[in-house]
């Protein structure tokens, strides 16, 4: 055990150092979520006010979030493809270490980065004067909520990084995915103003529950019952995600 | 009496329907330095990493200081330390945050790191860049580092993968005069390597590989007095149309000689295989002057693996195919 944890420091630490000195990677993941925040908050504001009833960036600053912990958790397996293509990877896998602790590292690393952009995200929210609820409890379940949604998508991105021959083939991805991901979902408009097709699509996707909790704490209080549902539905999310994970990716870590 | 730290025996590796490994066997003696040597595509890089543990073998038996690769993989990569063929170092990583790195995967204290680190980069000459990172580093200070990272474990066994490849010549001298200091210090080095002169400087067993077979093996001396025979090597003057008929005519002529075992031609120049260059050389000017062929220059030496490599193989070293190695 003590092993394991001296394998995943030391990995965990290379990874960190990457985020420190690489704040490029974290910006091109930042892009969008502030474009959307400062343009769509801006363009929307009016048109929005009559059906959201209030501030439209207010209203838009959860699916912000939940798009910021989307993006970031579903690139989280691309250093490791590099990795895996400039031989490194293999290096490592001489080593006398467990296999687990190549992904635990990985996965620490890129919630720790989930988290250091959702909190930007807010503290930019902050500065344009969205006010928080639930007030700083708030904040944190608002982080919390954010890393469930992060945890699921980050072991689908290390599967990906697995299976995958190409970080070619893994920007296509997450080229295609992003865009559908964050509109059939809550995360700009409410769920009544979607079409049938598209709430029904909306209801079997994680990043739903995550912006409908996200957004009570912000616009309303605290609803003890939907946060219960949404960590429920966060549970069985990232169990099923987990155990389908470690299946595949025992099969091509052996 | 040294006793071996690699034993294969009869090693067999497909990818798909290509044989890479059809049936290799070989013994590596602790303490020395083991060459490996055959064009890429060989299979020298597959057998590496079947006793990386990278690779399982479809059949056979690989063993490490007694441990099986199958069986036991973590004591074997416990053992070991592996520098592949490419560069694996991390730009953005510094010298010292790299054997850091590699001290944690191998689960050595944070003070013994350190000292290892220090000694470790004053042995590859890179004291005082602990501190810089490696993507300020030159080619030949990469790969220095990418070979120290390879030994923070003090391992008994290290694979070093084509540890020259495409460095420049000085540091190409450094890197073999370290491959030197490791056997010194007791370990056993397994080397994997294309370049002929490579394995004759440094290695003290050596086998040639040769579509997935070992063709010869033994010490580099005993494969040369083996072949019991020197070579002449005649280089024409003038352009290249000119030398096809001339060669053909001095290859004719020296054929003839009766101390001449083969011949070889090879762009403008002419490779004479004889049982003695003492005996030989002057016969063969003798030749070269009834032609009245313009000579460029000629040389004479005893034979080097190259051709062990031709002997054995019946193709030339250089006529390699570029797959996976």
């Amino acid at each position: 055990m003590a092993e394991f944890v001296q394998e995943t420091k030391g990995q965990l630490l290379r990874w960190v150092i990457h985020l420190w000195r690489e704040p490029f990677s974290m910006a091109f993941n930042l892009v969008n979520p502030v474009i959307l925040l400062i343009f769509m908050g801006s363009a929307f504001q009016g048109l929005a006010r009559d059906s959201t009833g209030g501030d439209y960036r207010t209203y838009l600053l959860p699916g912000i979030l939940a798009l910021t912990a989307f993006g970031n958790s579903m690139a989280g397996g691309i250093p490791l493809l590099f990795d895996k293509e400039n031989g490194f990877l293999m290096r490592l896998m001489t080593a006398p270490i467990s296999r687990a602790s190549i992904l635990v590292s990985r996965f620490l690393a890129v919630n720790i980065n989930t988290l250091v952009q959702c909190l930007i995200m807010l503290v930019l929210g902050l500065l344009f004067g969205i006010r928080i609820a639930t007030g700083i409890g708030g904040v944190f379940t608002i982080l919390f909520i954010s890393l469930l949604l992060s945890f699921g998508f980050t072991i689908i991105s290390l599967i990906l990084a697995f299976v995958l021959h190409s970080h070619g083939d893994f920007f296509a991805i997450l080229g295609i995915t992003s865009l559908p991901m964050t509109f059939l979902s809550s995360a700009f408009v409410p769920l009544d103003a979607l079409p049938v097709w598209m709430r029904l699509l909306a209801y079997v996707n994680p990043m739903t529950y995550a912006v409908n909790g996200m957004r009570a704490l912000i616009l309303s209080g605290w609803d003890i019952g939907l946060l219960v549902r949404i960590a429920l539905v966060f549970l069985v999310f990232d169990g099923l995600v987990f155990w389908f994970g470690s299946r595949i990716l025992s099969r091509h870590l052996a | 009496m040294s006793t071996p730290i690699v034993r294969i025996r009869n090693l067999r590796k497909s990818y798909g329907s290509v044989v890479a490994l059809d049936g290799v066997s070989l013994e590596v003696q602790e303490g020395k330095i083991f060459g490996l040597l055959g064009p890429n595509g060989a299979g020298k890089t597959t057998t590496v990493k079947v006793l990386t543990t990278l690779v399982r073998p479809d059949a056979g038996e690989v063993e490490v200081s007694g441990a099986d690769v199958l069986r036991d993989p973590v004591k074997v990569r416990s053992l070991i330390g592996y520098v592949p063929q490419e560069l694996t170092v991390d730009p953005y990583l510094t010298a010292r945050e790299h054997m850091h790195y590699y001290a944690d995967l191998y689960h050595l204290s944070a003070a013994a790191g350190e000292a290892r680190m220090r000694e470790l980069l004053t042995l590859v000459g890179l004291a005082g860049h602990e501190n810089r990172r490696v993507r300020e580093f030159s080619g030949g200070m990469k790969k220095k580092l990418d070979l120290a990272c390879g030994l923070i474990h003090r391992p008994p066994l290290i694979f070093l993968d084509e540890p020259s490849l495409g460095l420049d010549v000085h540091v190409r001298r450094d890197v073999w005069n370290y491959i030197l200091k490791l056997k010194e210090e007791g370990a056993t080095i397994f080397l994997c390597t294309n370049y002929m002169d490579e394995a004759e400087r440094l290695c003290d067993d050596v086998a040639i590989i040769d579509g997935g077979k070992i063709v010869v093996m033994g010490s580099p001396a005993a494969l040369r007095s083996q072949l019991k025979r020197d070579l002449v090597s005649v280089q024409i003057a003038g352009s290249d149309e000119d030398h096809g008929e001339m060669l053909a005519a001095f290859e004719k002529a020296v054929s003839r000689l009766k101390v001449v075992k083969g011949t070889m031609k090879e762009g403008g120049r002419l490779k004479v295989y004889v049982e003695s260059n003492e005996v030989a050389l002057p016969q063969i000017l003798q030749s070269a002057a009834d032609l009245a062929l313009p000579l460029h220059s000629i040389t004479y030496s005893r034979p080097g693996l190259d051709e062990v490599f031709l002997h054995y193989t019946g193709h030339s070293f250089t006529e390699r195919d570029d797959n996976h190695g």
